[in-house]
């Protein structure tokens, strides 16, 4: 890459590294943006970009490296900071007060005053009209943002951005949500801002679009920066090697275990708008990986077959026999688990102690005479905190205070404690550091040899080609892929994830069964 | 950190010690035994001070004037732990006071009938609270101020603004007989029967655990198989039948069977509820600071009373005395995070020094 003249650099990143307690989420990022560029950042789940971006937004400081803006050192203590420096983030979902003005959106916080201190609306409509104008859309400054699609928010934020004259406009995963024609309106918008000699950061999943879009890629993984490179010069399967390509067998003890009877099985499980016709099966030893973007209906998939949320047809089977829908304790019984995503919202009572939340499945056995006692609960939770080698001073401790690696082996005491078939596991290891993630993955593997089986959902690829012994891929709510643990490789789960090859003006099916 | 060193040390399979803290420190360190001391205090402050409070007469109006408060606390308790509240309690209480008086004299009923009848109306209306809040996802709060106007309606629109009055003389003296030759009311029977259910139900059974983690934290409840809305629907039923029972008792006791009875109890309930340490946000609580609560307002009242205040005086201690308890929390909360604030400062200093000294043996 030819070296800009430092005039032409609005975004400089050298370096900048950040972690949160022990969790290093950013090692080494560094990124160069020029004006009037459009610049990829790619990256898997996890690789750090979103901790760059609020970075650079100012929601969170960096703990080391350089961060240079127009030439300049910075340090925005404060999103209103950067903000003012002239750096706008556009995030997948816009957030605007719904009940006011699209024009009063645009202008929050720094409305035009005219006599007598009074808001001078006249002006501000002005103002949006010559805005929307300029970015060749079509929406009324007068309409209440309420009701307006995705795209038209973005856009309108895109339109605050420009009167702020933001010098730099980060777009994060902005094409998610959007259909074809959008993606379209969305790009031109890009483009003129591009012509106008500001500098443009888009990050996305879809390869498809970076290539039509972006002047420049930047890749980043595992939080440190890996290469830079003109589109031009570049393939889609150079980037995804990139992206992907580590060491995997070291972080992933996987041993072979003998994989037995079906132990789940699903068949045509849908629901409106969110996912449709999943057929899986997941036999005994055996760990089924789940991969996919974030927000490709994974986690709602293992909602719905442990019962926490309802789906509209298909049946759901534990060991041959039909579990009823919708029912939380059924699926206990019928012997099912789920670690979910969020633990601190869906896996724990955090406020409570460590023994009454490992204890709180099987409590029910726990009772004597009909009456249940905190020194019950402690004796048969000690065992499963044993086992797991949770850190905690005493059982009564509450969870609120514990590390996230922590907190997830008392999620998974506490489900192991129900000696569960089948273990569905929603990111098992997404924010927990190293030295826990190769204990959980142990202890995956073990499990899997006593023949429970394991349905595993992760966004990081390296954790289900290293774990799985088979990978299904979802994308928009479909199974999209099917591959042996032998044939796995990044290039083809990240291919059936994004459907690179996937032409943008196909409406993805969910939004037409919504209407149904 | 301490624990880290124990983890060196312990093998695979380690124990852990039950609690962090001796149990003298669990149990009296509390918000609950708080308020048990302050009852103790005002109560021995009361005998020794106050002219006729040491008779055996005080305890026993105690008991008979805060029947009903202690009868709806319990079950009030449970659904605020949930992070509920239900309004409507008092005027459940006039409904079934209503209901007895109608059934008993307008139609013959027996009193045990007309009272298991009264009960009954009572399980309807909870169930209607209970099926607002808990299926169809309505804010509690919104559902019982409707229903505290609905079932008041009900109740005096029943019986207008007359009152029933002709009870068997039976059933009257038993609603104020003595147990024995004690100095306690026969209702302190009932009121301990339900206690010891409550505190079974609450502390010792797994659907009382379900209720802290509702009042916690409903969706992790919900992902490890509680029922939530079940439980809620269950407890807003138990609610309006203590409640309904509460009602058959004060008239029984008054002889007086009205539509208007037990007006504007269901605050005085949750003031009750809520000195004795239960958080209006759910999840935390105990059945004994309740009990404690209860009883200090009773207390304070009677000692009040005979000391001459004027009722407004009275609900002026209170009510100030609830604020305060409310601020009591927060009060501690504010100086923990302050002293945490300040322990967290010379961490910072500390992790300062260390850096700027490692950085000038780098150099």
């Amino acid at each position: 890459m030819p070296e800009p003249a430092t005039a032409d650099v609005v975004l400089e990143l050298q370096d900048v590294a950040k972690s949160f307690g022990s969790v290093i989420a950013l090692r080494a990022g560094s990124i160069t943006v020029s004006r009037g560029s459009i610049h990829a950042l790619v990256g898997e789940n996890g690789a750090g970009k979103s901790t760059l971006v609020k970075i650079v937004a100012g929601v969170h400081r960096r703990d080391a490296g350089t961060f240079r803006f127009l030439g300049e050192d910075v340090d925005f203590h404060s999103t209103a900071a950067s903000k003012a420096a002239g750096i706008a983030v556009i995030y997948q979902e816009p957030t605007l007060f719904p009940d006011l003005s699209v024009t009063e959106n645009i202008f929050m916080g720094r409305q035009p005053v005219g006599r007598g201190h009074r808001i001078d609306r006249a002006a501000m409509y002005a103002e949006a009209s010559a805005l929307f104008e300029r970015l060749g859309v079509r929406i009324d400054p007068r309409r209440p943002a309420r009701g307006l699609s995705i795209a038209d928010q973005q856009i309108i934020e895109i339109a605050k951005a420009i009167s702020l004259d933001a010098s730099l406009l980060i777009m994060d995963e902005p094409t998610a949500a959007l259909s074809g024609l959008e993606v379209e309106r969305l790009f031109a918008v890009a483009r003129s801002l591009r012509d106008e000699g500001r500098g443009l950061v888009f990050i996305s999943h879809r390869f498809d679009e970076v290539f039509e879009l972006c002047d420049t890629v930047t890749v980043m993984r595992d939080g440190d920066y890996i290469s830079t490179d003109p589109i031009a010069d570049t393939t889609v399967d150079e980037i995804v090697a990139r992206m992907v390509g580590r060491e995997v067998a070291e972080l992933f003890p996987k041993s072979p275990a003998p994989i037995g009877d079906p132990v789940l099985e699903v068949t045509g499980l849908s629901s409106a708008g969110v996912f449709h016709d999943v057929d899986l099966t997941v036999r005994a030893g055996e760990i089924v990986g789940l991969a996919g973007l974030v927000g490709a209906g994974r986690s709602e998939i293992a909602r719905a077959i442990f019962g926490v949320d309802g789906y509209d047809s298909g049946t759901v089977r534990m060991l041959g026999r039909e579990v009823p829908r919708r029912n939380v304790r059924a699926a206990i019984r019928a012997g099912m688990a789920l670690v979910p995503e969020d633990r601190r919202k869906q896996g724990l009572v955090v406020e409570s102690s460590v023994a009454r939340n490992i204890a709180s499945v099987i409590r029910r056995g726990l009772s004597k005479a009909g009456v249940l006692t905190t020194g019950a609960e402690n004796r048969a939770s000690s065992p499963w905190a044993g086992r797991l080698e949770v850190k905690t001073a005493a059982l009564d401790m509450p969870a609120t205070t514990m590390s996230g690696g922590n907190q997830q082996k008392v999620v998974i005491a506490k489900w192991l404690a129900t000696q569960p078939r089948l273990l569905i596991i929603d990111e098992p290891t997404r924010g927990i550091d190293v030295g826990t993630k190769a204990e959980v993955h142990r202890l995956l593997s073990d499990l899997a040899g006593q023949g429970v089986a394991i349905l595993m959902i992760s966004s990081e690829l390296p954790e289900v080609l290293g774990m799985a012994d088979r990978v299904l891929v979802v994308c928009e709510g479909e199974i999209t892929a099917d591959i042996d643990r032998a044939e796995a490789t990044p290039e083809k789960v990240m291919h059936a994830a994004t459907r690179a090859a996937r032409p943008n003006d196909i409406e993805p099916t969910t939004t037409m069964e919504v209407s149904a | 950190m301490t624990s880290a060193t124990a983890t060196a040390e312990a093998p695979v399979g380690r124990t852990y010690r039950p609690y962090s803290q001796p149990w003298w420190r669990r149990v009296l360190l509390t918000r609950e035994f708080a308020i048990i001391g302050l009852l103790v205090l005002v109560f021995a402050w009361a005998s020794a001070n106050v002219a006729n409070f040491n008779s055996p007469l005080t305890v026993y109006f105690l008991g008979l004037d805060n029947a009903e408060i202690m009868l709806i606390a319990l079950p009030m308790a449970l659904v605020i732990i949930t992070g509920e509240i239900d309004l409507s309690v008092a005027s459940v209480v006039g409904l079934s006071s209503v209901m007895v008086g109608l059934l008993h004299q307008d139609a013959g009923l027996s009193i045990p009938l007309a009272g298991l009848i009264a009960i009954l109306v009572g399980v309807v209306a909870g169930a209607l609270n209970g099926f607002l809040v808990a299926y169809v996802g309505l804010p509690s709060l919104a559902v019982t101020i409707g229903t505290l106007a609905l079932y008041r309606g009900l109740a005096v629109g029943l019986l207008g603004t007359t009152a029933k009055t002709d009870f068997p003389d039976k059933w009257t003296t038993l609603a104020q007989e003595h147990i024995g030759t004690s100095r306690y009311p026969v209702i302190v029977i009932p009121i301990l029967v339900l206690l010891v259910v409550f505190v079974w139900v609450l502390h010792f059974s797994s659907f009382g655990r379900g209720v802290y983690e509702i009042g916690l934290n409903d969706e992790a409840a919900h992902f490890s198989g509680v029922n939530v809305a079940r439980t809620k629907f269950v407890l807003f039923i138990l609610t309006a039948a203590v409640s309904a029972f509460a009602g058959i008792y004060i008239t029984l006791r008054t002889g007086n069977a009205r539509g208007d009875n037990a007006t504007g109890d269901e605050l005085k309930v949750i003031a009750a509820v809520l000195l004795g340490g239960v958080s209006i946000f759910g999840g935390r609580g105990a059945l004994h600071g309740v009990v404690a609560g209860v009883l200090l307002i009773g207390v304070i009242q009677s000692a009040m009373r005979l000391e001459n205040q004027t009722v407004n005086v009275i609900n002026i201690v209170i009510g100030a005395l609830l604020v305060l308890s409310v601020m009591s929390t927060s009060v501690l909360a504010w100086i923990s995070r302050l002293s945490a604030r300040r322990a967290g400062l010379g961490n910072l200093r500390r992790r300062q020094a260390v850096a700027s000294s490692s950085r000038t043996t780098e150099r």
